[in-house]
């Protein structure tokens, strides 16, 4: 199909670079230099999508970030689908593929639109909270009906392909748009020796300038932004950013911007490019020079394709050659939008009228249009559209002074393009995400950025001022004056010359009266994507929705993925008049981050998979992958959780390690657990305040195990802490609480008690630990030492340095499984070595790797607890069995101390931990089951506490589980029951937690 | 009084809606109320509500200093469900939720309940038992909830990524099918319209600037625009800024007011039917009936009161949102927003007398109070009109910070071995 | 997302290397067996949680690992001052 709307010449395309593209299936053609937006009007499609509530047809209105209805579905694969591109901001490539994003069947027959058209005046703002409600059991239908008409385009089915970057930025000035104002600053500030980012979310810098046949500095426009780009681009210190987006802008002057790399190029990055990068910038201050957005017109029919926004059939005209109809009339309320009736009529097509609401228009360019011999038909508005997939003519009226009635007959002229203005918005977007309020200027009649405490000057159309000779001399002094708050030295920068253009005064007008009551006119639409029309705004202040908040709320109103860009002005100005108020009385809802819509995964970034939180492995991590370990996510480590051998369910495997450890040898690399140096002349006095128990009397080469409480007395961790020296401690954590701990160390040492002379030391990394446990653990640790560790010179809890397979270690004689237990800690990088070394030798022992698993059995048959597994921030010592981890009678009340005595915690029916014995030994409750005294009670069941741990025990050849049981230190013996979710009622007795070995002979062996 | 009804959406749209009646009236206050509600957000209103419907209690002023539910309740991300661990939270949520179910029609406004279901999924062996606990707690208090594996979890939400690919594999989940998501604006305009309905004053864009006490017992407010207002019995029910009425009638709260953030999608066609939750991932999404794809995450460390947090923490949930649905990657963040939560030290509420006689709060809600809503209004309204607290209230005292019968819902700290 | 001067590395650092602590300049009781139950349970708990001026206490985290007093105001979220542990603040609530 031949381009026929495309001029023969003019415009910033590339005519000797023809691109094919597809557009809902069917193959078009524009060229490089095209958006989808403008190849797609060049092509004479007048149709891009149907709106959300009433399915009608709706076509391109603007050419940029506002667009509200060309949002389109991208992707020629599934993986690189993208929803909701808009084609005013999609820059055409070769095989490009596109389709809209609503219509059934299609977006040019559309069956729901039938329902808009029928059903549509059921379908005020806010019609679903009213109805849909009866019978209460119908609500799930109605809603999968509601839900069917939800969204825009689709989410890719397939995984991304393409990957994306960050970067972390820091700047002396960041300028936000490269339009006049922004360029000036950029330049004025980069020839002070700035360091300066530029970014603008374009292809191309010049922001408004691009379609414009204005002059600057004697030049046409475009050459001088040429210059100066050129000019950026080679200075070192300047990093220039086209198709970057800026879109959010925080504290402390920290932004965000989208850089979009390839997607002008491909549907995927092409050769492993990264598809968007994220920069992260602090900037020192901050120049926004982001622009004005062009207000439409709201009258009946508005939305009827062809009814678009001046500036954007000029930027159509002028940038893309394109003229997107034959028969123009333009509506305006100010002297700018002349130009696109001009633009139109100097392209060689006709315009049928200018229709000014104002009643006296004057300005330079009223008279070019005067002369053109253009009909402008002043004191008039288009007050109605016919047409329904195109314009095809629009009814005219004279009306009154302010805009407020119709006074005159309608006179119809035929036209297939309305072009309307209403002024222009300021785009104070950014200057809104730190939480400043814009402030109403009535001189501009628009919103301009409100007072910050950011580092932030504005420059150019988003202060008001809207020429492009202002703009100029804006930016240059937004740059100056930013050269000055940096402390450099000002730059010598000519400020270049553009055009004056003498205008007449712009008139406020926001809504275009009909002849009949808002209520009863035809449709006159604010927000298109949402449907919101100006009745619609009427009705929720009618109806008490007085608050500009409420009426968003209630009609959706800048809710849509424009967010409000065109509309929001409008419908405050609709409110405020019903509401018979000022606009800045009204006021405006407030803009958030993002300014346009970012892809997540460009956010994400690369930390997502492995890099989503970082994987630490010990030193003996090779071995375990080589062995077959299955491994458990304990904080951040990967920790062997059992060793199977081929064919072994896990409970085989459990089975055969645990026995294993019992009746030889058992390993485990245990170099996960936290440990940390503490040093100083204090620091025993520390540990004293931070354990519950005593450390005054801990003789060098001893080891002792501490409960670890906060101010409440509940346990937080645990671990055994040895004296190394009179000043000197190794301390242990849990694997996963070692930097919470630390960190809590530190916070009491550096804000409570500074005067103790304490030092802290994370060496979790530096030592790799391997615990041989079982009766034969002495024979193999002998045949690898020379030193002592005989029982008599090497008793239960000491430590001491020794030479293990050749390697400075240090051992220590500690036991989490009731067996004697040798915990080997050697340097890192020798932890392999050792632990091959003792595999070597443990081999006729039938030395066993266990993981966690193992580990928590062997425990739990000793009734050893894990913090974080059998307490729950909730329990203190006293209800773990544990008062012999508490000395009460320290001289210093240590952490936790006062907090178990509250009243609260000196209760008698408080849960506590025990023992369980299942009735029948063959039951495993699953950890978490909740115990009940009286199995025959009704829901709700009185629960009087939870099981915690819970292990078939190879050794014992019966289950054995932790629980807590309201007051069951007092009822041993006694009968408790669980009733599980599959309906079984366990019954179970309270015992003792220690099931094996209660006297503690097997670790001195 | 107008009764909604798709009837009368028809009559109405033969009059071109012109006849609509307004929803709630904008009225001068009295003298003096038998309670006033500082604060008109969700549990505000519905504690006026509540007041009027259940106890009689008409003559009742709800103060709010910005428009009704413009706060939290604004702000949220609708997730409803009651699967909390321990009793005392557990008989408060599930209180609410079984309001929740009949609620559109108690209020004849479609507050677009959807029990749809919610997922909290489980990484790690602790996360599995917590969850294998908190289910069995929530059965034998009567509250529906399953604890599933991995493949069944894959089966109610195919775009998850359970594989093994992900950092932190899930292992399955909690299933709680009654939880969902309701409309957070009309629960607020809903309750409004029934409380005014019954003659319930509702003084918006009026501030309270302090409370007017007399020998240890609160008697009124005084207010920016219309002076002091009289009152026997005063519930303030403001959120965020519990603290700082708190400070003007003499005594400090157990809260921190920190930010929330939260995030939406562009809209998209329906793909994600359940609410998603992780805690270990730390993001959590679900789709609205418009298409989007809200997602949210936790609280940012400082307190603030600016409605916005920082930028990283946003980035931190969106990774997890990539993490768990790759086929996001090319989906696109449309908005982000804050609010300003109240949190408690052991992450309940506090719903409680106070140092000052005839003075109640309802607050330290923190990220979870959009789900109590007309629960915490229920119970609220009750104490109020009583004088006396409600037994589902009773456990919420802020006087349990002085006690120590904390009620623990952070769930099991995370920490092992 | 804020940024923050580490008054012990004598630099501006980004947020991402802090925690924070909560509120600043809470004593723990010398005597904390002779308090009573609400005198401890304020201890632990009870904030003043102003809006506006606040005192607070960061953590460089990833950094130094050192504990020191910011002024922040909890609406504009700026930066009044950064104080070391021990020291008092400059900037007080009027």
């Amino acid at each position: 199909m031949s381009q026929k709307n495309r001029l023969q010449s003019g415009g910033r395309i590339d005519r000797s670079k023809p691109l094919t593209f597809t557009y809902n299936g069917k193959q078009y053609e524009g060229f490089a230099g095209d958006t989808l937006a403008s190849a797609l009007l060049a092509n004479g499609v007048d149709l891009v999508g149907r709106s959300f509530k009433y399915s009608r047809p709706r076509g391109i209105v603007a050419a940029g970030a506002e667009e509200p209805n060309a949002i389109m579905q991208l992707g020629a694969t599934e993986a690189t689908q993208v929803p909701n591109v808009r084609a005013t901001q999609q820059e055409l490539f070769s095989g490009l593929v596109s389709g809209s994003t609503n219509g059934w069947p299609n977006v040019d027959m559309d069956i729901m639109g039938l329902v808009g058209k029928l059903g549509g005046k059921m379908m005020p703002p806010g019609f679903y909270y009213k109805t849909f409600m009866y019978p209460q059991s119908m609500w799930e239908t109605y809603e999968k009906v509601i839900r069917q008409a939800a969204g825009l385009g689709r989410s890719p089915k397939e995984y991304d392909v393409d990957i994306y970057d960050k970067m972390n930025q820091h700047c002396d000035l960041m300028v936000v748009g490269a339009g006049p104002a922004g360029l000036m600053a950029a330049l004025t500030a980069a020839r002070g020796g700035a360091r300066v980012i530029i970014a603008d979310e374009q292809n191309e810098f010049g922001g408004n300038l691009l379609s414009s046949k204005e002059t600057v500095d004697g030049k046409a426009a475009a050459a001088w932004v040429a210059s100066v780009t050129k000019e950026l681009e080679a200075n070192e210190n300047v990093i220039v950013l086209p198709r970057s987006t800026v879109n959010g802008y925080h504290d402390h002057n920290f932004l965000t911007i989208h850089q979009r790399m390839t997607e002008h190029l491909a549907d995927r990055a092409p050769n492993g490019q990264i598809r968007a990068r994220y920069h992260r910038v602090r900037a020192k201050w901050v120049v926004l020079a982001t622009g004005a957005h062009e207000r439409p017109l709201v009258f009946a029919n508005n939305d009827v394709p062809g009814v678009m926004l001046a500036g954007a059939v000029s930027t159509y005209i002028n940038r893309y050659g394109v003229v997107p109809g034959n028969e123009l009339v333009l509506m305006t309320t100010n002297d700018n939008a002349y130009r696109t009736a001009l633009d139109w009529h100097d392209a060689g097509r006709k315009v049928q009228a200018i229709v000014d609401t104002r009643k006296n228009p004057t300005g330079a360019l009223v008279e070019a249009a005067r002369e053109r011999g253009i009909t402008v038909m002043a004191g008039s508005a288009v007050i109605d559209v016919q047409g329904s997939k195109r314009v095809s003519g629009v009814s005219v009226a004279s009306i009154s002074e302010d805009g407020s009635k119709v006074t005159g007959s309608v006179k119809k002229l035929s036209a297939d393009t309305v072009a309307s203005s209403g002024g222009w918005s300021p785009v104070v977007h950014l200057s809104c995400h730190t939480g400043s309020r814009p402030q109403w200027n009535d001189e501009i009649i628009g919103f301009v950025p409100g007072k910050t405490v950011q580092k932030q000057l504005i420059a150019g159309a988003v202060s008001g001022n809207f020429t492009t000779s202002g703009a100029l001399e804006q930016g240059h002094q937004a740059g100056a004056e930013a050269l000055e708050k940096l402390g450099l030295k000002a730059a010598d920068v000519a400020v270049p010359a553009a055009a004056e253009v003498k205008e007449s005064k712009p008139m406020a007008l926001f809504h275009i009266p009909h002849t009949k009551p808002t209520s009863q006119a035809p449709k006159q639409f604010v927000d298109y994507q949402n449907d919101v029309t100006a009745s619609g705004i009427e009705l929720a202040c009618r109806e008490g929705f007085e608050s500009i908040e409420h009426v968003k709320r209630y009609t959706a109103m800048g809710f849509g993925t424009d967010q409000g860009k065109l509309g929001n002005i409008n419908g405050m100005a609709i409110a405020a008049k019903f509401l018979n108020q000022s606009i800045p009385e009204t006021g405006t809802t407030i803009f958030r981050p993002n300014y346009t819509p970012i892809t997540f995964g460009a956010i994400a970034g690369r930390d997502c998979k492995e890099l989503f939180d970082p994987e630490r492995y010990s030193a003996m991590h090779k071995w375990h992958l080589e062995n077959g370990a299955k491994f458990e996510d304990v904080g951040q480590w990967k920790r062997p959780w059992y060793f199977p051998k081929a064919g072994e369910s896990m409970q085989e495997a459990l089975n055969r390690e645990c026995l294993a450890t019992r009746e030889s040898i058992g390993i485990l690399d245990a170099s996960t657990l936290g440990k940390i140096d503490i040093q100083g002349k204090d620091a025993r006095e520390f540990l004293g305040r931070v354990y519950a128990n005593a450390w005054a009397k801990l003789p060098v080469g001893r080891c002792r195990y501490g409960l670890m409480l906060k101010e409440d007395g509940m346990v937080f961790d645990d671990g055994v802490t040895s004296c190394l020296g009179e000043n000197h401690f190794l301390m242990t954590t849990t694997s996963g609480g070692a930097a919470t701990v630390l960190n809590w160390l530190e916070f009491y040492h550096q804000t409570e008690w500074p005067e103790l002379e304490v030092y802290f030391t994370s060496v979790t990394d530096h030592w790799a630990t391997m615990t041989i446990s079982g009766p034969n653990s002495r024979k193999l640790l002998e045949e690898l030492t020379d030193d002592d560790v005989s029982k008599e010179n090497f008793k239960f809890m000491d430590w001491k340095p020794a030479t293990v397979a050749g390697v400075p270690a240090r051992v220590f004689r500690i036991s989490f499984t009731g067996e004697l237990s040798f915990e080997i800690n050697v340097q890192a990088n020798y932890g392999l070595h050792v632990w091959e070394k003792l595999f070597e030798h443990g081999a006729k022992y039938n030395l066993t790797p266990y993981g966690t698993e193992t580990m928590h059995i062997l425990r739990a048959e000793k009734g050893f607890i894990i913090a974080g597994q059998d307490t729950d921030g909730s329990v203190h010592p006293y209800d773990l069995g544990m008062g012999w981890a508490v000395s009460m009678n320290k001289p210093f009340s240590f952490i936790g101390k006062r907090g178990m005595q509250r009243e609260d915690c000196v209760r008698a029916d408080r849960k506590q931990m025990v023992g369980i014995k299942t009735i029948d030994p063959n039951i495993v409750l699953p950890e978490g089951a909740q115990g009940v005294f009286d199995p025959t009670a009704s829901i709700p069941m009185p629960m009087v506490g939870h099981v915690t741990s819970s292990y078939w025990s190879a050794n014992l050849g019966r289950s054995v589980a932790l629980a807590f049981v309201k007051g069951g230190l007092d009822k041993m013996g006694e009968k408790v029951y669980y009733p599980l979710v599959d309906g079984r009622m366990v019954e179970a007795e309270i015992c003792s937690p220690i099931f094996l070995d209660p006297k503690g002979e097997r670790q001195n062996v | 009084m107008q009764q909604y009804s798709g009837f009368g959406l028809l009559k109405h749209s033969l009059s071109h809606h012109e006849n609509w009646q307004r929803v709630w009236r904008n009225p001068t206050p009295k003298k003096k109320y038998d309670v006033i509600i500082v604060g008109g957000g969700g549990h505000g209103l519905a504690t006026a509500y509540y007041l009027a419907k259940e106890h009689n209690i008409t003559n009742v002023a709800v103060i709010e200093k910005g428009y009704l539910g413009g706060g939290n309740t604004a702000r949220n991300t609708t997730i409803v469900r009651s699967n909390y661990l321990w009793d005392e939270a557990a008989h408060l949520y599930e209180h609410a939720m079984k309001l929740w179910e009949g609620l559109s029609q108690d209020l004849n406004y479609n507050v677009m309940f959807s029990q749809r279901g919610c997922l909290n999924l489980g990484h790690t062996l602790q996360d599995m038992r917590d969850i294998e606990r908190r289910v069995n707690a929530n059965r034998l208090n009567g509250i529906d909830g399953e604890v599933l594996d991995a493949k069944q979890v894959n089966e109610i939400v195919p775009i998850l990524d359970c594989s093994d690919n992900a950092r932190y594999p899930v292992m399955g989940a909690s299933w709680q099918p009654r939880a969902g998501v309701a409309r957070h604006d009309a629960v607020a305009w809903g309750f409004a319209r029934g409380a005014d309905m019954r003659g319930v004053d509702l003084i918006q864009q009026t501030e309270v600037t302090d409370f007017i006490i007399e020998d240890g017992t609160v008697v009124g407010v005084k207010t920016d625009r219309y002076g002091d207002i009289k009152a026997d019995r005063v519930g303030c029910v403001v959120a965020g800024h519990s603290s700082v009425m708190a400070a003007k009638a003499g005594f400090e709260l157990p809260l921190e007011s920190h930010p929330l953030q939260a995030l939406v999608s562009e809209p998209i066609k329906p793909i994600l039917d359940t609410v998603v939750m992780s805690n270990h991932v730390h993001g959590y999404a679900s789709q609205s009936d418009k298409g989007d794809l809200v997602i949210g995450a936790g609280i940012d460390s400082y307190t603030g009161y600016g409605q916005r947090g920082s930028y990283p923490t946003i980035e931190h949930t969106v990774q997890a949102i990539v993490e768990m649905f790759p086929i996001f990657s090319r989906v696109r963040m449309n908005r982000q927003w804050g609010g300003i939560v109240d949190t408690c030290p052991d992450a309940c509420p506090i719903i409680s007398k106070t140092p000052v006689k005839n003075l109640f709060f309802n607050c330290g809600w923190g990220t979870g109070g959009f789900k109590a809503t007309p629960g915490s209004g229920n119970v609220f309204a009750a104490s109020l009109a009583k004088g006396e607290m409600h037994e589902i209230a009773e456990p919420f005292s802020m006087f349990r910070f002085h006690n120590g019968a904390l009620i623990d819902e952070h769930g099991a700290a995370g920490v092992a071995h | 997302m804020f940024y923050i001067y580490c008054p012990y590395c004598g630099e501006h650092r980004e947020e991402e290397e802090f925690h924070n602590h909560g509120q600043a300049h809470i004593e723990r009781p010398l005597d904390p067996d002779s308090c009573t139950d609400e005198e401890w349970g304020n201890y632990m708990f009870f904030r003043k949680n102003p809006k506006g001026l606040h005192h607070e206490i960061w953590v460089h985290a990833v950094g130094c690992r050192k504990f020191f007093n910011v002024t922040r105001d909890t609406v504009t979220y700026e930066i009044k001052e950064v104080y070391k542990m021990g020291e008092q603040p400059k900037v007080v609530a009027k």
